[in-house]
């Protein structure tokens, strides 16, 4: 047991987390799905990282790999200088997956003795419970909890094991605002032990808030990569929309406040570090610009205009790509 | 080794089950009271086996059945739950997952064994030690094919069907396999029958003839069956976990 964890804890300082090349495409209804294509992601043991983005990004299919539920079709994973199951088969690693639900006919504790059976070096089940805020309905069957509850529960079965790397796919989705609130406070008392911490979200906020880094990822590629308050400034921008005709995109882009331009027929839209010097300048420069919006950035859109790939990424791509994305 | 401890919850969780206690214990006690009570010491014909003893291993039957299939059909409530994804990234290899529910499955059916020999011999079943035993040795071994096949159901089906899927299932089995009346020796449902596990289930009654109670095809038919099973089991498996 002991040696388990040694040789854990000598691997965690040799490697961290390494995402080379991963691909990995579906068949769809309509020719392939690339869900991943070309993800390239290092990180540092004791590293708390944010992989954030819309739905359909790709965040969850890159934590399949990561987690070797999913085999890649290209490119590797390594997890503490090994391959992700024989990380797993160590007990090095505990995840909450997404719309994960409980077995019944237990009770909580019960249930959370039952999984940390089956780790080397579980932490005590009554400590897991009172870490994860569970203690108090501990005696409680899992069929009849709250869904704030459940995930409590589905959080402490992710901790039992005392993970080296602890993975969290949209952790916070089912849950009211006080069990949020308590989820990352332990997740952040969890990470000052030194642990490594993945989590998906897309919630900007919770990126910003909770993480060291974060990972921009949109149509199945990473898209930024950097400090979270480097990124907020890079998301958190506006658009501004109108229909002005004949003005070249380089020269939108060119505008102070204007971080990339787009144009769709007569329609531009300009995605904005600076909404308010970008309005006065392109009023001033072009009056006749008319049925003017300005909207904050879904993420989405952001994440898009902020590559300005998109059209790129359609040529790059095989006839399969072409298809399915339109 | 700590798969040992998993298997434990496990086997706590459905005894905790009512459906699975209803199905594998208490239906098929009633039943055989019912079914067997008003003609215990009479014979059944042509045969030295007692009323009380041909419907102990019928209904025997039927409950370890149900045991053994439920348990594996579990694995379809517990995979659309996601506990599957969440089983496999921790040490927990499949092979002792499964053998967890195996396990259970044959501690439940166990436990329908011994309620029923307890009602048969409030019914005046007599057998010695020896051929007890040798009962018991038949129906572990005829529950084999079972197991796969519950396990095979656990990856076909989903939580909405299992009910359904098993009810419909097991009543057939058991009825081919001759659990409520004796299927003779010729005709047309006797000759389907021999191909049935179920039917050798039943014919484990023959123990109190003396001599072996089980030809040699019947022993063929519960191997094939196993054989059979265990590659759609693990085929069914496969394609599961290929993509969740």
């Amino acid at each position: 047991m002991s040696a388990a964890r040694d040789r854990l804890q000598s691997g965690e300082r040799g490697g961290g987390i390494q995402l080379e090349g991963l691909v990995k495409s579906f068949r769809g209804p309509d020719g392939p799905v690339h869900a991943v294509r070309g993800v390239d992601v290092s990180i540092a043991a004791g590293e708390t990282v944010a992989l954030l983005g819309p739905n359909g990004a790709g965040k969850s299919t890159t934590i399949d790999m990561l987690l070797g539920l999913l085999e890649p079709d290209g490119g590797s994973v390594s997890v503490f200088g090994r391959p992700p199951r024989e990380a797993v088969a160590d007990g090095a690693v505990g995840a909450m997956l997404q719309g994960g639900a409980l077995i019944r006919d237990l009770s909580v504790r019960e249930l959370v003795a039952m999984m940390a059976s089956l780790y080397p070096a579980a932490m005590a089940v009554e400590e897991v419970l009172e870490l994860t805020g569970a203690e108090s309905f501990a005696g409680q069957r899992t069929q009849k909890l709250s869904g704030g509850q459940t995930q409590r529960v589905r959080f402490a079965v992710a901790m039992v094991s005392d993970p080296s790397l602890l993975v969290l796919d949209e952790p916070t989705v089912a849950m009211d605002v006080e069990s949020r609130h308590a989820f990352w406070t332990t997740m952040r008392r969890f990470a000052a032990r030194g642990r490594t911490i993945v989590f998906a979200t897309h919630y900007l906020e919770e990126a910003d808030a909770y993480a060291d880094r974060a990972v921009l990822m949109a149509r199945g590629k990473v898209v930024a990569d950097g400090p979270t308050n480097e990124i907020k400034a890079k998301v958190a921008s506006r658009t501004i929309r109108a229909t002005l005709p004949g003005v070249a995109e380089d020269e939108l882009a060119a505008l102070p406040g204007v971080s990339a331009a787009e144009r769709r027929g007569e329609a531009v839209a300009l995605v904005c570090s600076d909404s308010d010097a970008a309005l006065r300048a392109l009023l001033a420069a072009h009056p006749e610009a008319r049925d003017i919006e300005i909207a904050a950035a879904g993420l989405e859109q952001a994440f898009l205009a902020l590559t300005g790939e998109e059209d790129e990424q359609a040529r790059d791509a095989g006839p399969g790509e072409v298809a399915s994305s339109r | 080794m700590s798969s040992l401890v998993y298997t434990r919850y496990e086997l706590l969780r459905t005894l905790r089950n009512r459906r699975f206690l209803l199905l594998s214990l208490i239906f098929p006690l009633i039943l055989y009271f019912v079914v067997a009570g008003p003609r215990a010491h009479e014979r059944v014909e042509h045969t030295p086996v007692t009323w009380a003893l041909y419907y102990m291993v019928g209904l025997a039957s039927f409950g370890t059945m149900s045991a053994m299939l439920s348990s594996g059909a579990r694995i379809a409530t517990e995979r659309q739950a996601g506990w599957n994804r969440q089983l496999r990234i921790t040490p927990l290899p499949p092979a002792a997952y499964f053998r967890s529910k195996v396990l259970t499955g044959y501690m439940m059916a166990l436990l329908s064994l011994l309620v029923l020999y307890v009602a048969g011999a409030s019914l005046g079943v007599s057998l010695t030690a020896g051929e007890w035993l040798e009962l018991t040795g038949l129906m572990l071994v005829g529950l084999v094919p079972f197991a796969a096949m519950g396990i095979t159901l656990g990856h076909l089906l989903t939580p909405d069907s299992i009910g359904p899927a098993m009810g419909g299932g097991i009543s057939l089995l058991a009825l081919l396999g001759g659990t409520w009346f004796p299927l003779g020796h010729s005709g047309f449902l006797y000759d389907l029958a021999q191909y049935l596990p179920s039917y050798w289930l039943v014919q484990a009654s023959h123990v109190a003839f003396g001599g072996a109670p089980w030809p040699a095809k019947g022993w063929i038919v519960i191997a094939v069956w196993t054989v059979v099973l265990a590659r759609i089991a693990q085929r069914a498996y496969r394609r599961d976990t290929g993509r969740v």
